[in-house]
């Protein structure tokens, strides 16, 4: 095997996860005096919020220089590991191992876990057309590489972070035919992030849109994409409030950006046997206490993976998560009062979001027969179907008699979807193997036999 | 009101309904959770003749291998791919005992030297004594096979013949005298002529709910999933000879050997681990990490190739590693079809099928003696 | 600033730092894999390592995430 071999040391906290959760958590524990190892799988700390590659002339990325001062603190009072995707993690006698791929093991006795989360597509016919991108994805592409995702870029989904995603594309140069929202019939002007506060980031917003001539449309949804080996075109529909299709018309674009929602990614605290919960839109989250302590002693979560929240919330998880930790090692004081004040309004404002763009069953209709619902093994719904038919009655027997989940993505992109249609919310997801390890590096593993 | 009711729609339950609706029985199939949600869901799928040691469980599995081949023809859709094993020995001793085994069972059969392994299996690692090669091995794809043995009983032998519940948990059963005559489930009473006991690893609890003891055990079995290859790696069911010991052993620590073998989809299945845990469903990398360590051992090729999933199902056993399969003279009426270990799938259609005779009055094609519920000694508590 | 890659034997230009799949997609290349039952076209999709739709191999290497493999000058692309 290559790379660096196991470290020796044993971390009083390590935490899995670079973004405004983790790096505000390392941070706060290590200004405590703990050993605190950081393991990022991304070449740069930031998560999916921060994506700045500091390439001049960039618009800075609101609270972006407040999260650098973080990062230059973290770095000089932790180990900070970037590049190194953690597939596995262990309960040892003395705490827990982090497994990463290129075989660097980090050794803790406390385990932070703030790995975020990932955009939740919904399928329709067409969306694996070349050109159809995540939201996210294309972000990451604009604030992580620099690149704009297209020419004419059409921008759908449900939630806030479509606005942040269209207008950044639009001041890059993209011209975006619409962004078209599925969810509220109330217009940009008492868009919800006004009734919540947050006036002056909607109407950043809204001031971009307006800049680059840019329609917002809420109770609108792409619901087909065409193109013969790319996009070139996608079906734009006036949905009802529960998402039907009233009517349709065509709008030709190079790409799409699209996302409903965002799926928290909890593979390695369901590994560990952290209880879990349905958040408000019945997406599994880690349960986690008043101190962001989950059920198994030893292992903290903030940000994303306790509940989608956002960065505001995140950061405040992760600095309450890293004094408890703290607490626990030094006996010292735990989280203070009026940073659980601050949550509980943060929380509050990420329900109400939540709250303010579900996902609407009426998107089932919007699929076809020969739709793909699983990308990866190439499932339509016919299969899904055909499945539900022959007795699954369950995501997990769907699955099984359908294959769809079963693929590289490990249904991390067909899950939600997958268990919609098979009538349920989704479990929560059992990946022992969350990123995949050669088996050359998984027999090379030295670990203890397990004994009962 | 049903000739038959069976309780579990694995593929063991699947093939009793759909051989006795097809001797012209009305069928109803009751599970607490999906079809094939249990071991069935958790399974490889293997066909096998070759793992077993002569006796009745040879004779089963022989009778199994061929009805599966029928069933194929016939039904189909469930993936069965006849692709034959081959054991591999690591020194001359174990092929010598492998040459040996392989003429007690009285298999087709082919020895390979050392020299001709690589024409069978292009990747296999250097320096084997070489194996045996047994084209009667198959797969199935498991949670296939019993859905569509239901649907294809369902809808090939008159309408209404046989009938799913599924989400329908037994909780009793109704007796007339000590003549079991029905079930009770959550959703009310069920009467039936006989009821038939296919509840997999936890056929010892509904045993135990008509008063008979039935010693069914969970033996944990993980499966490692690696990516889709773009060409196939491996071509056989391909394992060595210390899982046939491993199959019959008694020990309950852990126990693995190599079992390695490529499917439809591009993916490679490893396994194969036992150990004794109750119904323990953590993932324990230690036991991931020896199936890879003696998957690569056989196939160096595979290490670099990545796993992508693992699952671990609980496998049925018995004290002497045989299923139970007939009618229970210490509940009448009430039938087995359980505890297959890790050969449920391959041995799920000559348990249909014998089960259908005894529930006809037909004089079964093997003697079911060696399999009878009642041998375990005196466990009957009422 | 910019060094050259090859994806299928043709140039393509890469910035330091970018990723094996936003130099492709910057360059107007959107679909480089073919899935293996439907032949269906392939490439970036979530651009965050979680689908597993990019896949590339890099310098003979296995099939890994182009959205995670940072380019490298000289680097030879090859997709599926």
């Amino acid at each position: 095997m290559t790379g660096p071999s196991p470290s020796p040391a044993i971390y009083d906290l390590a935490v899995v996860g670079g973004g405004p959760a983790g790096v505000a958590g390392a941070l706060t524990a290590a200004l405590r005096g703990l050993r605190v190892a950081l393991v990022d799988s991304g070449a740069r700390l930031g998560g999916q919020y921060f994506r700045h590659r500091g390439v001049p002339g960039e618009p800075p990325t609101e609270g972006f220089a407040r999260f650098a001062r973080q990062v230059r603190a973290l770095t000089e009072r932790a180990e900070v590991l970037t590049g190194r995707q953690v597939w596995a993690v262990t309960r040892e006698d003395d705490g827990f191992t982090a497994h990463c791929l290129g075989g660097t093991a980090v050794r803790c006795r406390r385990l932070l876990i703030a790995t975020g989360a990932h955009d939740r597509p919904l399928p329709f016919p067409g969306w694996d057309l070349p050109g159809v991108l995540t939201a996210g994805g294309a972000q990451a592409l604009l604030k992580g590489q620099g690149v704009v995702a297209g020419d004419r870029v059409v921008v759908a989904g449900t939630g806030p972070f479509l606005l942040p995603v269209a207008a950044g594309l639009a001041a890059a140069g993209a011209r975006i035919p619409g962004v078209y929202e599925a969810n509220g019939g109330l217009g940009l002007a008492r868009h919800p992030l006004l009734a919540l506060g947050k006036a002056g980031e909607a109407a950043r917003h809204l001031a971009a849109f307006a800049r680059h001539r840019v329609p917002y449309r809420t109770r609108h949804a792409v619901v087909a994409a065409h193109g013969d080996r790319e996009l070139e075109a996608v079906t734009v529909a006036r949905l009802d409030r529960d998402w039907n299709v009233l009517d349709t018309r065509r709008v030709p674009c190079d790409t799409l950006a699209t996302g409903y929602g965002f799926v928290p990614q909890i593979d390695l605290g369901v590994q560990l046997g952290c209880a879990t919960r349905p958040d408000a839109d019945g997406t599994p989250v880690l349960r986690a206490d008043a101190a962001q302590r989950t059920t198994v002693p030893g292992v903290w979560a903030a940000g994303e993976p306790t509940g989608v929240g956002g960065r505001h919330l995140s950061e405040l998880e992760g600095r309450i998560a890293g004094l408890s930790a703290a607490a626990d090692h030094d006996d010292g004081p735990g989280p203070p009062e009026l940073l659980l004040r601050r949550r509980a309004r943060q929380r509050a404002f990420a329900a109400a979001l939540l709250a303010a763009y579900p996902v609407k069953d009426g998107w089932r209709g919007w699929l076809r027969d020969d739709t793909l619902v699983c990308r990866c093994e190439e499932v339509p719904l016919a299969r899904i179907r055909e499945a539900r038919d022959l007795g699954a009655t369950d995501a997990r027997s769907v699955k099984l008699l359908s294959r769809a989940g079963m693929g590289w993505c490990q249904g991390r992109i067909c899950g939600h979807p997958v268990a919609c249609l098979a009538g349920g919310d989704p479990a929560a997801p059992r990946r022992p193997i969350a990123q995949p390890v050669t088996l050359a590096a998984l027999a090379e593993l030295t670990l203890e036999e397990p004994h009962d | 009101m049903s000739d038959v009711i069976i309780v579990g729609a694995g593929v063991v339950g699947a093939a009793c309904a759909y051989y006795a609706a097809r001797a012209g029985l009305d069928v109803t199939v009751l599970d607490r959770g999906p079809v094939a949600g249990g071991t069935t869901g958790a399974g490889e799928g293997n066909v096998l003749v070759s793992d077993k040691e002569p006796g009745p469980e040879l004779d089963l599995a022989v009778l199994s291998s061929r009805l599966w081949r029928e069933l194929a023809e016939t039904s189909g859709g469930f993936e069965y791919e006849p692709k034959g094993g081959l054991v591999v020995a690591e020194t001359p001793a174990i092929q010598e005992r492998l040459v040996e085994l392989a003429a007690e069972q009285g298999l087709p059969h082919d020895v390979v030297p050392a020299g001709g392994l690589r024409a069978l299996e292009p990747h296999l690692a250097e320096g084997l004594a070489g194996g045996v090669h047994y084209p009667q091995d198959a797969q199935v794809q498991p949670m296939l096979a019993a859905a569509r043995l239901l649907r294809h009983g369902a809808d090939s032998f008159g309408h209404g013949a046989l009938k799913l519940r599924l989400g329908v948990t037994v909780t009793g059963f109704v007796r007339s005298g000590d003549r079991v005559t029905g079930v009770r489930t959550d959703d009310g009473d069920m009467l039936a002529g006989a009821v038939v006991n296919a509840a997999g690893t936890w056929g010892g609890e509904l045993a135990a709910l008509a008063g008979v003891s039935l010693p069914v055990l969970p033996r944990r079995g993980f499966i490692l999933v690696t990516e889709p290859l773009p060409e196939p790696l491996v071509r056989h069911k391909v394992y060595t000879a210390a899982y046939v010991t491993d199959v019959a052993s008694d020990s309950a620590g852990l126990q693995t050997s190599a079992v390695v073998e490529g499917t439809p989809a591009g993916t490679v299945l490893i396994g194969a681990s036992r150990e004794r845990v109750g119904f323990d469903r953590t993932t324990s990398l230690p036991v991931l990490s020896r199936l890879a360590a003696q998957a690569v051992a056989l196939f160096p090729a595979l290490g670099a190739v990545r796993a992508i999933r693992s699952y671990c199902g609980f496998r049925p056993y018995c004290p002497d590693h045989l299923p139970v399969i007939g009618a229970d003279p210490r509940a009448p009426g009430l039938h087995h079809a359980c505890g297959h270990e890790g050969a449920g799938i391959g041995l799920a259609p000559a348990t249909g099928h014998l089960l259908a005779q005894v529930l006809t009055g037909a004089r079964p094609d093997l003697d079911l003696h060696p399999f009878r519920p009642d041998r375990f000694g005196s466990g009957e508590h009422r | 600033m910019t060094f050259e890659i090859t994806v299928d034997g043709r140039p393509v230009p890469a910035l330091p730092g970018q990723t094996v799949g936003a130099a492709l997609h910057a360059a107007g290349i959107r679909a480089w894999r073919t899935t293996r039952f439907g032949g269906r076209p392939r490439g970036l999709f979530c651009g965050i390592g979680v689908c597993f739709d990019c896949l590339v191999s890099v310098n003979g290497g296995p099939v890994e995430r182009a959205c995670l493999t940072e380019a490298r000058p000289g680097d030879q692309v090859t997709t599926s």
